[in-house]
């Protein structure tokens, strides 16, 4: 088993995008979260605004956060020749 | 059975699953038709209750296998959307199912941490855990750690913590099915125990891991059929649009209002006086509960003789001396009575408004609900990343790529569930404000009628002020009846009622296969196999597991039958000790070569210790048993409340895990190895670590 600087490239690769990832989940969950008495006022489709986030905007945006890594990774996998083949 | 390729596999699951589905509309619509024919609802109650578990069984047997690897992990080849949906089963359990909503509608805003906690988790699982673990391809979570950290100790504690979070977990699942069971079909509860538990077992039985996939597919279809309907139709009814998720924006604006109304109403404040009086009067009473009895009796006793003596008219005597009949016997009755009134005072609190957000007194009241509220979210997520059985099942998928986006679907198909949940508690709050409050004691709508001689813990009304009319605390609302009588409140027929009852059952018994699977295989594989005998022959294993998994049953089952009064504590505590105990040692152990097995054992231990040590000096019935009497705002850091212990375990386990490794010798050649294996997909000259 040789792990390459190509190799090495693809595992940075990786963490940068878990990185970017974790990030929007921190934002939209936290800093929402944090500052949710001050956006109380801004109203959505007749909800406050934190109150739709809490109850399904960020439950969007989970779900697209992992949808969004098993795309980029699969495809991550394809260029950098580390997929799985059929089994 | 012939050789089928995995796209066939595929197909042939699509097929199956449709049929099933499209079976399972005509059996409901069928049911719909007899109904209407005039038969007891009883009878639709056990038809439901036998038909779908007789359905489970069916599969549970037709999955039977005496191959480990299908055994343990379902032979590897679960595609990622049924995976998806077996995951949305195996993590939606009574509590989701039931219990969500009426905790929305009692805590409002609040409310909504479960709602991210339990969704977000599982970004932490695809981008930390999922591919990786599947690349690694064991059969536990207990044998990455072996794998990973060398030795029996990290296994060990891997063991222990899975079998703590997993079975306070599954006795409140047996609750619960016994719960359904008992209200409708009218057996009692603890027959209703065990019919659930005969449910559960022909599903894991014979089948282990193999068994339990494909029963909780089927599962979620019933569960989440089961959810929608009713709120749909109740949004069609009070909206016109039957898209709740859409529409109830609009319903929150009005439920302000009508809060508005309820606040500024003298009667309400009246019937929260009275609850006040009561609680206070009690709460004096129970200073010294042998004196206030003996005056609290003579005064009544005066009463009646001074009434007499001054010949006052018949019906002015006759309720004085049947207020006296009324008293209780004996001090220990007057006292478990005053005990009772004491939890008054929460009704006498004023209306909590449902949009409010980070309700409090003052400023420094409300910083501490918003942090309790964020470190609630913070737990719930770390905790939902680190439960043995849902990380379990990524090891079923055919492949990483597969496991991948095996996630997208179970998060998909949870959130199916958890962003009506929301909607449903809005909807039925706005039924109760607009239709109840301020209605005439005369003319209760019909389903107040039925629940409230269900079941009183479920919703009781009762005329506090002597008014005629009812005011909002009047209402005693159980958290269950939100998702219970959403189809009699929205005129639906009985059986809806039926289906919403077997959805939850369905969620139920999803939920406990997992849990007693991933109980039973941790000592049978883990234990037995791994540590004390490792040439064990393969029928041997899978008799020990069979065994272990009848025995924790059984356990889990006479545990639940005692009805502990603080399972639901203890269940929001599993989150917390999941997430402390494994989360830090899992993550590290991929993301950082360094972690060696001195690391991983301090960092789960002292996650743990923190975790635990926090509950015990802060939970009301933990204090009570280690003899805990400082005040508890003393104890508690920060404010945090104790179903957020894990707030300070996990960062403890991270710290201890890095300091445990970086005091040690680095891990061997082999163990980096094997970190490289489970990062890339598919390597040159990969090692194999999958379980046989």
């Amino acid at each position: 088993m040789q792990i390459t600087e190509r190799h090495q490239e693809y595992w940075r690769k990786n963490l940068a995008i878990t990185g970017v990832l974790l990030a929007i989940w921190f934002i939209v969950t936290y800093v929402v979260g944090f500052f949710a008495r001050e956006l109380a006022s801004i109203t959505f489709l007749g909800f406050p605004l934190p109150f739709y986030i809490g109850a399904q905007g960020a439950l969007v945006v989970y779900v697209l956060i992992i949808l969004f890594y098993a795309i980029y990774m699969n495809k991550l996998d394809q260029e950098y020749g580390v997929a799985e083949g059929e089994e | 059975m012939a050789v089928q390729t995995q796209s066939q596999f595929n197909q042939a699951l699509k097929k199956y699953y449709s049929f099933y589905t499209g079976g399972f509309v005509v059996f409901v619509i069928v049911l719909a038709i007899l109904e209407q024919l005039g038969v007891p609802n009883r009878i639709i109650g056990y038809i439901f209750l036998l038909a779908t578990i007789g359905l489970y069984a069916g599969i549970g047997i037709m999955s039977r296998t005496a191959d480990v690897a299908e055994y343990y992990v379902a032979g590897r080849r679960v595609p990622s959307l049924f995976n998806g949906m077996a995951v949305g089963a195996d993590w939606m359990s009574a509590a989701s199912f039931i219990g969500m909503a009426g905790t929305l509608y009692a805590l409002g805003y609040q409310g909504l941490a479960f709602i991210m906690g339990w969704t977000g988790g599982y970004c932490l699982v695809a981008l930390f855990l999922a591919p990786y673990l599947r690349k690694f391809g064991q059969f536990t979570i207990p044998d990455f750690l072996g794998a990973r950290y060398g030795g029996h100790i990290p296994r060990m504690i891997g063991v222990f913590a899975a079998v703590l979070c997993s079975f306070t977990y599954v006795v409140a699942q047996i609750m619960g099915v016994g719960i359904i069971t008992s209200r409708f079909t009218g057996l009692e509860f603890g027959i209703g125990v065990f019919v659930g538990l005969a449910g559960i077992l022909v599903c894991s039985f014979l089948g282990g891991m193999r068994a339990v996939t494909w029963t909780q597919v089927a599962q979620y279809i019933i569960l989440i059929v089961a959810y929608m309907i009713p709120p749909v139709w109740l949004a069609a009814k009070q909206t016109g649009v039957p898209v709740p998720q859409l529409v109830y924006g609009y319903q929150l604006q009005k439920v302000t209002q009508l809060e508005d109304k309820i606040l500024a109403d003298p009667a309400e404040t009246q019937v929260r006086d009275i609850f006040k009086k009561k609680s206070d009067a009690a709460t004096a009473a129970l200073k010294d509960p042998a004196k206030s009895f003996a005056d609290g009796k003579s005064e009544l006793e005066k009463q009646v003789a001074d009434l007499k003596a001054a010949n006052a008219p018949e019906d002015q005597v006759k309720k004085a001396e049947e207020a006296l009949n009324a008293y209780p016997k004996d001090v220990a009755a007057a006292t478990d009575q005053w005990k009772k009134d004491t939890k008054l005072a929460a009704r006498a609190a004023p209306l909590k408004r449902h949009a409010e957000i980070f309700p409090g007194k003052d400023e420094a009241d409300q910083n501490k609900s918003r942090r309790n509220f964020l470190a609630l979210i913070f737990c719930l997520m770390v905790g939902t990343a680190a439960l043995p059985h849902i990380l379990m099942r990524y090891y079923t998928t055919p492949s990483v790529k597969e496991a991948r986006v095996s996630v997208a679907w179970s998060l998909f198909f949870i959130f199916l569930l958890y962003f009506t949940a929301p909607a449903l508690a809005v909807l039925v709050k706005y039924e109760i404000y607009a239709n109840l409050v301020g209605s005439s004691f005369a003319t209760l709508p019909k389903w107040v009628e039925l629940w409230r001689q269900v079941d009183p813990a479920l919703l009781s009304v009762a005329d506090v002020n002597l008014d005629g009319i009812i005011q909002r605390a009047e209402i005693a609302i159980g958290g269950d009846i939100v998702v219970l009588a959403t189809p009699e409140i929205a005129g639906l027929p009985y059986v809806i009622s039926g289906l919403v009852a077997a959805g939850g059952l369905a969620a139920a018994l999803s939920t406990a296969d997992g849990l007693l699977l991933t109980i039973a295989n941790a000592l049978s594989h883990d234990v037995y196999y791994k540590m004390i005998d490792p040439n064990a022959p393969t029928s041997r294993r899978l008799a020990i597991a069979k065994t272990l998994l009848l025995v924790v049953a059984l356990c889990a089952a006479y545990v639940a039958g005692q009805k502990p009064a603080d399972i639901l504590f203890l269940v929001g505590a599993a989150f917390s000790f999941a997430a402390a105990s494994f989360f830090p040692a899992l993550v590290l152990g991929v993301f950082w070569k360094r972690a060696n097995q001195l690391g991983a054992v301090l960092g789960m231990i002292s996650g743990l210790g923190v975790t635990f040590y926090y509950m015990a000096t802060t939970q009301p019935w933990l204090r009570g048993i280690f003899g805990i009497t400082a005040p508890v705002a003393e104890m508690e850091w920060f404010g945090i409340a104790a179903i957020s212990a894990g707030i300070f375990g996990i960062p403890a386990g991270f710290i201890m895990c890095i300091i445990g490794s970086l005091i040690s010798p680095a891990p061997s050649k082999e163990v980096q190895e094997l970190v490289d294996h489970v990062r890339y997909p598919s390597l040159a000259g990969d090692l194999d670590t999958r379980g046989t």
